[in-house]
């Protein structure tokens, strides 16, 4: 798998906008926060290999967040030719703080239990599918082509987690409440992922993006019908909604993770691994 | 502790090639739906498919263990079936 | 080997055996393969049991030492391999449960055997993975030397068992490799890479050799099982064959053995080695080993944590069926 990857970097198609200075600072935050949201949520997801509910369940979640490691090493790979600095994906990954991060609240949120898990994976695939299809029309034929494989991995991955948030909203009293728990902690998270400022404008303007706030309605719903089939409620609009992980305004929890993440690159700085 | 085992299915798969399916193994899963889920995640990790069966291990019958001699051997004496036991001379060419 | 001393049943002579015995023993001797719902003697199905059990529970116990460092692997890609190797144990364990299950026992009652301590796994996995070098060294020597006794296994008598054991074995080619090539990284790399290499080889070495078991020259059991092909090669042989095999390894990295004794015997073309600490091994598999408690405490945790998943799915699973046959019936 890494080896087309490395194929494709060492011969790319032609692409103008990875080399438009003018629109360098935009792509290169835009790719970090599509890099980002796969790598904290995947290093989340990666967690309970090894503690997962059922084997089958252990395997299937291990695909998932190996699925999203994939990405991140395409839209950082990318994000770091953008950058044009030397940096490559390990190093955008390994050696920037909390600070430089650019992904979603929600991905970094804690586990919790299973029904948590799920409803996180749920509400953000719900998103990352609509924007990675949009993405395989980009005017930037290297995103268009990243996206491209990406969508069939995240296209799985709704199936699967909304087949889930069903199966369990609609199970035992138990699932259910556990379930309905799972939206209510994560409904504040929620309207993040469609904020929309600058970097976006910026992107969407060269047609490389969507505007976020544009794929609201279309997730909205898919999110009621989801959870109308599930028996859940959807919750009303969040008074004060949490955002900030665009700007590099995070949660407690990610600076615990780049703690994990990034220690051995730490502590032995230029060793090669 | 629960009792209720998610069943046994057993998994099917069809390589690339458009050869059968093929057994090859079994897992659990509350219903065939996510049987199907379950086998592409354990059972295709290598691109070993393009199509999975799941049947529920209960529901195959099997031929019984005893009658294997009344059941298989006679198709023992049976070589006419095969293509070598006819000679055709060479000079025919290839049949 | 992930199956330890695993007891079997009585060895019988010729003359004690009874004529289903004698059939189902010149049958093995043919090297037929014994099917699941085929006549086997109950010790057979037995000593089965506990050792693809055994073999299954060391698989998903053995995801949790390098589980532990999934989240700190120190580049993407490390990270990508380490994940699905991984992800390939928890694999294997579903394989090799699924083919005790063709004996008449339930995967749920495997587990709640290994929860209860009633059935054990491998005492390999209770030792700690304390540095990144652990990755390279568990890949290296602990499946180098699983695949060992993993290898000859593709032969056993038991189908299913030899079945799963073919399917391990091909996947498993890439595990030992990625082991010594963190190991060959490591070591060629900067003075403290390379510290942490020697010292994951200093830890893992007599644990290592452990995982063969003790010397069953003289074993019944082992004897009994070899008569019905579920052992291949004795402990011995299998040790010996995996020194012979990874001291030039190790010699390749510029790592040295933790061993004074080790010397190359012209006579037995092998290496003379030191025994491993047994009274070390038989603690460990009594439980008192570094990790026996966070391994099994884990699964444990994990297991009791799922039923309410399990459990939701099943329900759902339930009413959707019938859900389907309400409305088959309203069609009618």
């Amino acid at each position: 798998m890494n080896k087309t990857t490395e194929q494709d970097v060492s011969n790319p198609v032609e692409d103008a906008f990875v080399a438009d200075a003018a629109l360098a600072p935009a792509f290169f935050a835009w790719l970090c926060r599509m890099g980002d949201n796969a790598l904290i949520l995947g290093h989340r997801v990666s967690e309970w290999c090894g503690h997962a509910p059922a084997l089958e369940e252990d395997i299937a979640m291990a695909n998932t967040a190996l699925d999203l490691i994939g990405h991140t090493q395409m839209w950082l790979g990318l994000a770091g030719e953008v950058e044009d600095k030397g940096r490559d994906a390990d190093a955008l990954a390994y050696l920037r703080d909390a600070l430089q991060f650019r992904n979603l609240l929600l991905c970094e949120l804690p586990n919790g239990d299973m029904g948590l898990t799920l409803m996180r994976q749920f509400l953000f695939d719900a998103r990352h599918h609509l924007m990675l299809e949009w993405l395989t029309r980009s005017a930037s034929p290297r995103v268009a082509e990243i996206a491209a494989k990406a969508v069939k991995e995240a296209s799985y991955h709704l199936e699967r987690s909304s087949d889930l948030v069903v199966r369990l909203g609609d199970g035992t009293e138990e699932s259910h409440r556990r379930m309905q728990a799972a939206v209510e902690q994560l409904w504040p998270y929620v309207d993040e992922m469609f904020v929309t400022d600058a970097v976006d404008d910026a992107m969407a303007a060269a047609e490389i993006a969507p505007r976020p706030c544009d794929l609201r309605k279309e997730w909205d719903e898919t999110v009621r019908s989801v959870f109308a089939e599930a028996t859940l409620d959807v919750p009303g609009a969040v008074g004060f909604a949490q955002t900030g992980g665009n700007l590099g305004r995070h949660t407690e929890h990610l600076g615990y993770i780049l703690a994990e993440m990034q220690f051995l690159q730490r502590a032995y700085p230029g060793a090669s691994w | 502790m629960s009792r209720k085992e998610w069943p046994l299915w057993e998994v099917f798969i069809r390589g690339q090639h458009g050869l059968n399916h093929r057994h090859v193994g079994s897992l659990h899963a509350p219903d065939a739906e996510m049987a199907i889920h379950h086998a592409r995640d354990v059972y295709t990790r290598r691109k070993e498919g393009v199509s999975i069966w799941v049947v529920k291990s209960n529901d195959i019958t099997a031929s019984s263990p005893s009658e294997k001699g009344p059941l298989f051997d006679p198709a023992e004496t049976k070589a006419y079936r095969h293509p070598t036991f006819f000679d055709i001379p060479d000079e025919v060419g290839h049949m | 080997m992930y199956a330890q001393m695993v007891k079997s049943e009585g060895m019988k002579s010729r003359d004690e055996m009874s004529p289903e015995e004698l059939a189902f023993q010149d049958r093995i001797d043919r090297g037929e393969k014994i099917e699941p719902k085929e006549w086997m003697p109950e010790g057979y199905r037995k000593t089965l049991i506990r050792q693809i059990g055994q073999h299954a529970h060391s698989e998903i116990v053995g995801q949790l030492p390098e589980g532990n460092w999934i989240t700190r692997a120190p580049t993407l890609e490390r990270k990508a391999i380490l994940l699905a190797k991984v992800q390939d144990e928890a694999g294997h364990g579903l394989y090799l449960y699924s083919a005790a299950e063709t004996l008449g026992v339930s995967r749920d009652d495997l587990m709640e055997k290994l929860h209860s301590g009633a059935m054990k796994y491998s005492s390999i996995f209770n030792y700690p993975t304390l540095n990144w070098a652990d990755m390279g060294a568990v890949g290296w020597l602990v499946d180098g030397a699983a695949i060992m006794n993993q290898v000859p296994l593709q032969r056993t008598s038991y189908g299913p068992y030899s079945r799963a054991m073919i399917r391990i074995c091909k996947e498993e080619s890439f595990h030992q490799r990625q082991g010594y090539a963190i190991m060959m990284k490591m070591a060629a790399g900067t003075p403290a890479q390379k510290e942490m290499a020697q010292d994951a080889l200093n830890r893992f070495w007599y644990p290592s050799l452990m995982m063969f078991g003790p010397s069953d020259a003289e074993s019944v059991h082992s004897a009994q099982s070899m008569a019905w092909k579920i052992k291949i090669n004795t402990n011995d042989e299998l040790r010996q064959k995996f020194v012979d095999q990874t001291v030039p390894q190790a010699h390749y990295l510029g790592l040295s053995i933790p061993d004074e004794n080790l010397r190359w015997n012209e006579e037995k073309g092998g290496y003379d080695f030191s025994e491993p600490d047994w009274s070390e091994f038989f603690e460990v598999i009594k439980g008192n080993g570094p990790c026996n408690r966070e391994r099994l405490g884990a699964r444990v945790k994990a297991w009791d944590d799922g039923e309410w998943f399990r459990e939701g799915l099943y329900a759902h699973a339930e009413k959707a069926a019938h859900r389907r046959m309400a409305a088959t019936t309203a069609a009618e």
